[in-house]
């Protein structure tokens, strides 16, 4: 497979960009910092054994660099077939309420951007008679929660936009994957108290590459957060507003 | 970005201190902040606990990039938040391993360093810091700098057993070895007492690149220093199985156990247990590397046996000077006080580390695993003051209880090396954990 990846330097991203380039996947890093992009693609090349990855500078705070950058993207590895959206940022509930600045710029990043980001990457994967995109979202789009009320609306908000995008472009070939991972312990959680259930991201790597594999429209990782938001969607509002989870 | 909030951490023997632990990829950046870098948490003791909760210390995990490989020569660079058992999936099957291992894979390659750990090969290959050819380092003015036996010498041999106490370690240089298979041929052998077993590892060690020894440590009198030789080999690509080991579902301790199930009973059917199952004066075979190597991963979180008070590891060694009855003298002392140890080790030194602080040295160690107690610190200064009199020392990777003066008697003049290291490096000692506080004094 040919994969334009931003968000491939850190956590889950990380953990999944090693898993395709150790099966032979070639590879194109999108990101901001170029000498971070080397060091990855230095790492994944040897994890791969010597496999292709090439780099291309974008930001997810510069809509602007979306399109050229997955063109370029599709340059460099002749080719797509899937583009994978992992990046992105968190905030805990307080201090997103602290800092007005800061809400600004996660709903900007995780919602609009993301959008955006989507947006150029769906036209190219179509051009190329369809393809794969994946796009990381959360168990917080779930439902209106007390912790994770801004980054949860954020995230609910992209849900939907993928939902949508599925509904639209299944029959052109598209296939959109939405991953939902519950607790999973990166350096964005860091300093979080793991709840039961918390992931490690090389888990959550391999489940998200069988549904791209499979084209598996939603996956829940680790799998135990498919019934346990089943169960948090089904409780009663009455207890919502009791209950901190 | 806000501080990190104000936690528990705690070594692998469960010994704990409040703190705030800093975490992610970047280590460079991160670093500028922290007072000490920590991997694994598989350091015993305080090793890897702040020395004050306001000062943080940094957790290195994240950061664990392959940024070289060489498959030529096997040179390797990475971050040094990199894990063996990552190193170990990924490049043993395409038959690379470190030339060095600890007895578990949960181990950082900074952390490898910093206490320049040993393995069961340590008679033929030294130290891994003997395979380390560069590291990158943050050091107490702030700045980053490149060092090596050539370039900032007394830094990087400061470093090399140095707990960290010279500055952050952010990647590591070094040099992996070629293996035929990721499998082992394994001899293993009864042994009586712990005469015998000490010929048996000098014998062994001509033999075998890899050999190591059990001791049932509440066998007395003449069974003083009975248990297991075992020893190995890497098996040659036509005498291993056709396809690589598989990794096992390794069951994890959810609970601590309550501390009054490791008793003097239990343990002692443990020990004789253990010893039964070699039942044969000799076995052999082909086992997977991972079963020889590191037996104890096998059982994650196996430290949660030792109930919330945890455990702590005495591992001290021997000089050959001291001649070959000191390491009944020092078993002597953990069995007239009836400590009883649920796990012994023993093991031959074929050589001196080349850190200032590196702990191996000529002679034979002994690795005592102890639930802690009441009488847990008068059982390590009994130790302690045996090891002095051996002219012995301990491994500061397992340690939580030494006294200062105890230590600073065993280190003598390498302790004014070390000291001059940190002068020069870190005058105003921006790096300390609570183990150098205790036994350092800063």
């Amino acid at each position: 497979m040919r994969v334009a990846f931003l968000g491939a330097t850190k956590g889950m991203g990380r953990a999944l960009a090693r898993r395709m380039a150790e099966r032979g996947d070639v590879l194109c890093l999108l990101g901001r910092n170029p000498e971070d992009l080397e060091r990855s693609a230095a790492d994944l090349r040897i994890h791969g054994g010597g496999a292709e990855v090439h780099c291309v500078p974008c930001d997810l705070e510069k809509p602007e660099t979306f399109s050229t950058a997955i063109a370029a993207a599709r340059e460099a590895l002749d080719g797509l077939h899937v583009v994978v959206i992992s990046a992105g940022i968190f905030a805990t509930q307080d201090e997103l309420e602290a800092d007005a600045e800061l809400t600004e710029r996660l709903l900007r990043v995780d919602f609009t951007n993301t959008l955006l980001f989507c947006e150029a990457a769906k036209k190219a994967l179509l051009k190329e008679g369809g393809g794969t995109l994946c796009a990381f979202s959360s168990v917080a789009g779930e439902r209106g929660r007390k912790p994770v009320i801004l980054y949860g609306a954020a995230k609910a908000g992209l849900t939907r936009y993928l939902e949508g995008l599925d509904h639209k472009h299944s029959a052109d070939g598209l296939h959109v994957i939405t991953v939902k991972p519950g607790f999973v312990k990166t350096s964005m959680t860091a300093g979080l108290p793991p709840p039961p259930f918390a992931g490690e991201p090389d888990g959550v790597a391999l489940r998200v590459l069988r549904a791209i594999d499979r084209g598996t429209p939603v996956v829940y990782a680790p799998s135990a957060w498919r019934l346990i938001m089943a169960v948090i969607r089904a409780l009663p509002r009455a207890l919502m507003r009791r209950i901190g989870f | 970005m806000a501080e990190p909030p104000i936690s528990t951490l705690s070594g692998w023997g469960r010994h704990s201190a409040r703190g705030r632990e800093l975490i992610g990829e970047d280590l460079e950046g991160l670093s500028e902040r922290a007072h000490l870098s920590r991997g694994l948490g598989r350091s015993y003791g305080d090793s890897s606990l702040p020395a004050d909760q306001q000062e943080p210390v940094l957790n290195t995990r994240f950061a664990d990039r392959i940024l070289h490989f060489d498959e030529e020569s096997g040179a390797l660079r990475a971050e040094a938040g990199l894990s063996l058992s990552e190193l170990n999936r990924l490049l043993m099957p395409r038959g690379y391993f470190t030339p060095v291992s600890p007895g578990t894979s949960f181990v950082t390659l900074g952390g490898m360093v910093a206490a320049d750990v040993h393995g069961k090969n340590q008679h033929r290959a030294g130290n891994f810091g003997d395979h380390v050819t560069a590291l990158r380092m943050r050091v107490g003015d702030g700045s980053i700098i490149e060092c090596s036996p050539q370039e900032h010498s007394d830094l990087f041999f400061g470093t090399i057993g140095g707990m960290g106490l010279t500055g952050h370690i952010l990647e590591v240089e070094f040099v992996l070895r070629r293996i035929p298979s990721e499998w082992v041929w394994q001899e293993s052998r009864r042994i009586q007492d712990i005469d015998e077993f000490q010929d048996a590892l000098e014998e062994a060690a001509t033999e075998w690149p890899y050999t190591m020894g059990w001791i049932d440590c509440l066998a007395r009198g003449k069974n003083m220093g009975r248990g297991i030789l075992m020893t190995g080999d890497w098996a040659e690509a036509d005498e291993a199985p056709p396809t690589p080991p598989k990794q096992g579902f390794r069951p994890s301790l959810r609970f601590e156990w309550p501390s009054w199930v490791l008793n003097g009973l239990t343990i002692r059917a443990f020990n004789e247990l253990y010893y039964r199952k070699q039942w044969r004066r000799e076995s052999q075979g082909i086992v997977s590397h991972a079963s020889f190597t590191y037996p104890l991963d096998a059982i994650r979180s196996w430290n949660r046996m030792y109930g919330h008070r945890g455990f702590t590891q005495y591992q001290c060694v021997l000089p050959r000077e001291a001649g070959r009855s000191s390491a009944r003298r020092v078993l002597e002392v953990l069995t007239t006080r009836g400590g009883a140890s649920f796990l012994c080790v023993i093991k031959d030194f074929g050589r001196e580390g080349r850190g200032v602080l590196s702990f191996p040295r000529p002679g034979i160690t002994l690795a005592l695993d102890v639930a802690v107690r009441d009488d847990t610190q008068a059982l390590v200064d009994a130790l302690n003051e045996q090891v002095l009199r051996e002219g012995g020392r301990i491994y500061l990777a397992k340690d939580s209880f030494t006294r200062r003066e105890h230590f600073e008697s065993m280190e003598g003049e390498r302790l004014d090396r070390f000291r001059a290291v940190r002068d020069r490096w870190d005058p105003e000692r921006r790096f300390r954990s609570a183990q150098s506080v205790r036994l350092l004094g800063d």
